[in-house]
């Protein structure tokens, strides 16, 4: 790809090597820390699963106990590991045993650490090859119907009850969707387990569940079938059970998650800690899964000024680009975020959003970039809101994002009803197919308004990222550098949930993710 | 001539009536669905009708646009709505006006509570910086404003509001879906009223679906929606501290 933009290549290089650093210098911290739902993840993927008879997860009763007998910091890899060379039963009757009382994982001798591994490598094997059968059934199913080459459409359901999500997102197969996102209700990220079963109750969205998962992964495997195409399921693995979600979405064969570094610390407070730690496993287990994760810059323009703070994004996108590296997640599978959240009245603001939808397409070419659509500055005038979006996705086309969330033309006013998404679909069609092949015909002035914005915003994100790198990220964050929001390195939900790890301690599907990744195929 | 005693819409001639409207129908789309749809805009008290576009949005879902007359009229002249109680005065007239009629500091505690995270709408009434070139609260000299952000449970707003001796509280709801403001709105004032606070306070809601019947309804001192600015509420409050002799 030629640049149309006149890049300052010393900038991008500069950026990144400054956001490599702040990555490094972080990862140093994570590589020491776990966390409960860091454990909890394990006990899944180690086969654990189900509920007590007070509905709370089999997962947390372990983690848990962990907790109360101060072993945490060992992890539950080698404490399972170890209760299952003395009792010769699996992990789930462990955890069943645990919850009755029946067994107490302090009372039994530490067998020798090599036997442990041993045995946990075993069990972890049989759930790290379901999820790497998981994608090379997603990989045969994009060789048997192709794949896109146009931005993928991509769509909400979020009725709160999973059959009507069901239902809604069959139609919008019908109608041309590629990709499915259910949104989650509003409080499941501040919950510290994950609910089980499928669930007819949310708001704003429906509960993340494994159960939630299966049902509508089966429902878009049947309705892309008959459609021609493989429908891409997306959920969200971040709030307090990110990396515990990543792993249910694995086993189910998710396709997108949403998965930002920083997003549960700036808009849920949530402890930067846990956060930081917490993303690390969660994208070791998508990066292994071949799930493509997206990140969430356009929330910051919820908040912030898309003019003034557009060097923000690119900061985070550089830094998300980094810590998606660190954790073995491959640039194809990196949806880097950004949205067209300039307020309509700005004069030339679609140059604007050209130039920073141009630019992160050109400093980030591989990745499959998430373009969110205007939602701040949509109204009740759903009229002009179709124009809003219309313009939206001329940028999308015009600039190749590939992650193309619809517009909502009722977004200032409801959850979306299936009309809104038939509309948004229709609309987004024909702009993608009348202008299929207007961005190989454009070129931008040299030295022109688009040409000079993408010079200062890259300018400001470089200068920003070296302030960073001077500082750490954690310092960064309570400087409310990003979105205008400050967050206390000790303050926010979840600390309580970070320790540092004790000697002996280890995650046995960290190495095997690391090895085992996309990159491989 | 507008006849202000039968008021209709208006499509291009004075009481046509003409309207629009756009729905789904969980039918397949052929010629019954039409007429279905018709009948349907016959029986909401349209004529004329026209059912412009059917679209297909699945095997058993279609859209359709209608146009037709409305045969009812309102009488314009007799509708009455809440007017907004108190002058509506600015920064420094309501500075002025504490100064006068309260003579100390106003506390006004504000959150967007429950599981609702949306802090943009109370963060404009009340952040220093405001909204559309109207500051907030926090710039108020003769207001003590907190705001304590997002998610925060009802229990601990209550628990915040009697540690900072508020005088007023305002609660931010953006999430409507299944009414979980309503839900949420309703059982604040049952855990005010059940600690006898209730009464000691002016209470008020406010949101992008929230308006001021509504929150009569649910037993708060009064509502404010879009476009609200922090002079809307705080003239209220402070003029309704004075009538409660506050
Ligand atoms: C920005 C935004 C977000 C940001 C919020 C960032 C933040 N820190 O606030 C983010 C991305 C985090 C977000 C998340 C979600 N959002 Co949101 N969001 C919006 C958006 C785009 C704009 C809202 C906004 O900021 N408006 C600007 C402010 C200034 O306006 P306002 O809130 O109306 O406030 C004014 C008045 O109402 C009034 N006011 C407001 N509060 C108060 C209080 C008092 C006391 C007074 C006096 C006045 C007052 O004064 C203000 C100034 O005039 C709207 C869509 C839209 N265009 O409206 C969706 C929208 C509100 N979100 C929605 C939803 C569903 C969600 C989620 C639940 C989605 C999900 N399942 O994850 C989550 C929230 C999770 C949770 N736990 O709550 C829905 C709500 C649907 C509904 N009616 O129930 C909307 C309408 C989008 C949609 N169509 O689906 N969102």
């Amino acid at each position: 790809m030629t640049s149309k933009l006149n890049l300052n290549q010393d900038h991008v290089s500069q950026a990144r090597k400054y956001a490599k650093n702040v990555a490094d210098h972080t990862q140093n911290f994570i590589n020491q820390h776990t966390t409960v739902a860091t454990e909890r993840a394990i006990c899944r993927l180690l086969g654990i699963n189900g509920v007590d008879e007070l509905d709370v997860p089999l997962p947390n009763v372990v983690v848990q106990h962990l907790v109360q007998h101060g072993l945490l910091a060992s992890g539950a890899a080698l404490m399972l590991g170890n209760a299952m060379l003395a009792t010769g039963l699996s992990p789930q009757e462990i955890a069943e045993k645990i919850s009755c009382d029946e067994l107490d994982l302090t009372a039994i001798p530490m067998a020798d650490v090599a036997a442990i591994a041993d045995i946990i490598n075993q069990t972890a094997a049989i759930s790290v090859d379901k999820i790497y059968q998981n994608r090379c059934h997603r990989n045969a199913m994009l060789e048997k119907y192709g794949d896109k080459t146009e931005p993928y459409l991509y769509v909400i359901v979020a009725t709160g009850n999973i059959h009507e999500d069901i239902t809604q997102a069959v139609a919008c197969v019908a109608q041309g969707a590629d990709i499915i996102a259910v949104i989650r209700t509003t409080g499941q990220s501040l919950l510290d387990y994950v609910p089980y079963g499928a669930t007819t109750e949310g708001f704003g969205g429906t509960y993340a569940t494994q159960e939630n998962f299966r049902l509508m992964r089966a429902a878009l495997d049947a309705a892309g079938d008959k459609a021609g195409r493989y429908i891409r399921l997306c959920n969200y693995a971040s709030g307090l059970c990110m990396p515990e979600i990543a792993a249910m979405g694995a086993v189910e064969r998710l396709d997108v998650m949403l998965n930002d570094a920083l997003y549960g610390i700036l808009f849920r407070d949530i402890n930067m800690k846990r956060t930081i730690v917490d993303q690390y496993f969660s994208r070791v287990i998508n990066g292994f899964a071949g799930i493509i994760i997206n990140t969430g810059e356009d929330n910051y323009l919820t908040t912030a000024d898309a003019v003034e703070e557009a060097h923000t994004v690119l900061t985070s996108q550089f830094l998300n680009e980094q810590f998606a590296l660190a954790a073995g997640l491959p640039p194809e599978q990196m949806g880097l975020g950004h949205a067209f959240e300039i307020a309509p009245d700005v004069k030339n603001g679609f140059l604007y959003e050209v130039a920073q939808a141009q630019m992160a397409r050109e400093i980030f070419p591989q990745a499959p970039l998430k373009y969110m659509p205007p939602t701040k500055f949509m109204t009740g005038d759903i009229f002009k809101g179709a124009v809003q979006n219309a313009l939206f996705n001329a940028v999308s086309i015009m600039t190749g994002q590939k992650i193309h969330l619809l517009g909502m033309l009722t977004e200032a006013i409801h959850t979306p009803f299936m009309s809104d998404r038939a509309q948004a679909i229709d609309s987004a069609r024909y702009i993608f197919n009348t202008m299929a092949d207007l961005a190989d015909e454009i070129e931008f002035k040299d030295g022109g308004i688009i040409q000079s914005r993408v010079a200062d915003v890259l300018a400001k994100a470089c200068d920003l990222l070296a302030q960073i790198d001077k500082n750490n990220l954690f310092a960064t964050l309570e400087q409310g550098i990003f979105a205008g929001i400050k967050r206390g390195r000790d303050a926010g939900k979840g600390l309580d949930g970070v320790v540092p790890k004790a000697p002996g301690y280890f995650n046995p599907f960290i190495s095997m993710m690391l090895e085992g990744g996309a990159h491989n195929d | 001539m507008i006849d202000y005693n039968n008021i209709r819409p208006y499509g291009d001639t004075a009481g046509d009536g003409k309207v629009q409207l756009s729905f789904t129908l969980p039918v397949p789309n052929d010629n019954k669905g039409r007429e279905t749809a018709k009948t349907l805009a016959k029986k909401m008290g349209l004529t004329d009708l026209n059912v412009a576009h059917s679209g297909t949005l699945d095997a058993g879902f279609t859209f359709y646009v209608v146009y037709g007359s409305v045969t009812h009229s309102v009488d314009y002249a007799a509708i009455q709505v809440q007017a907004a109680t108190g002058d509506i005065m600015d920064m420094d007239g309501i500075n002025t006006y504490i100064r006068e009629h309260i003579r100390r500091k106003v506390v006004i505690v504000g959150a967007s509570t429950g599981t609702d995270a949306h802090t943009v709408g109370i963060d404009a009434i009340m952040n220093m910086k405001g909204f559309a070139g109207h500051y907030g609260l926090e710039r108020y000299e003769m207001i003590e404003a907190h705001n304590l952000g997002s998610q925060v449970t009802n229990d601990d707003f209550i628990a915040k509001a009697k540690e900072l001796n508020a005088d007023v509280l305002l609660v931010s709801q953006t999430v409507t879906q299944k009414d979980i403001h309503i839900t949420n709105l309703t059982e604040l004032v049952e855990l005010l009223e059940a600690d006898g606070l209730r009464h000691k306070v002016i209470l008020i809601c406010g949101g992008p679906r929230i308006g001021a019947e509504l929150a009569k309804e649910l037993g708060y001192d009064a509502g404010f929606g879009q476009g609200s600015f922090s002079e809307d509420v705080a003239s209220f409050a402070v003029q309704e501290m004075v009538r409660r002799n506050m």
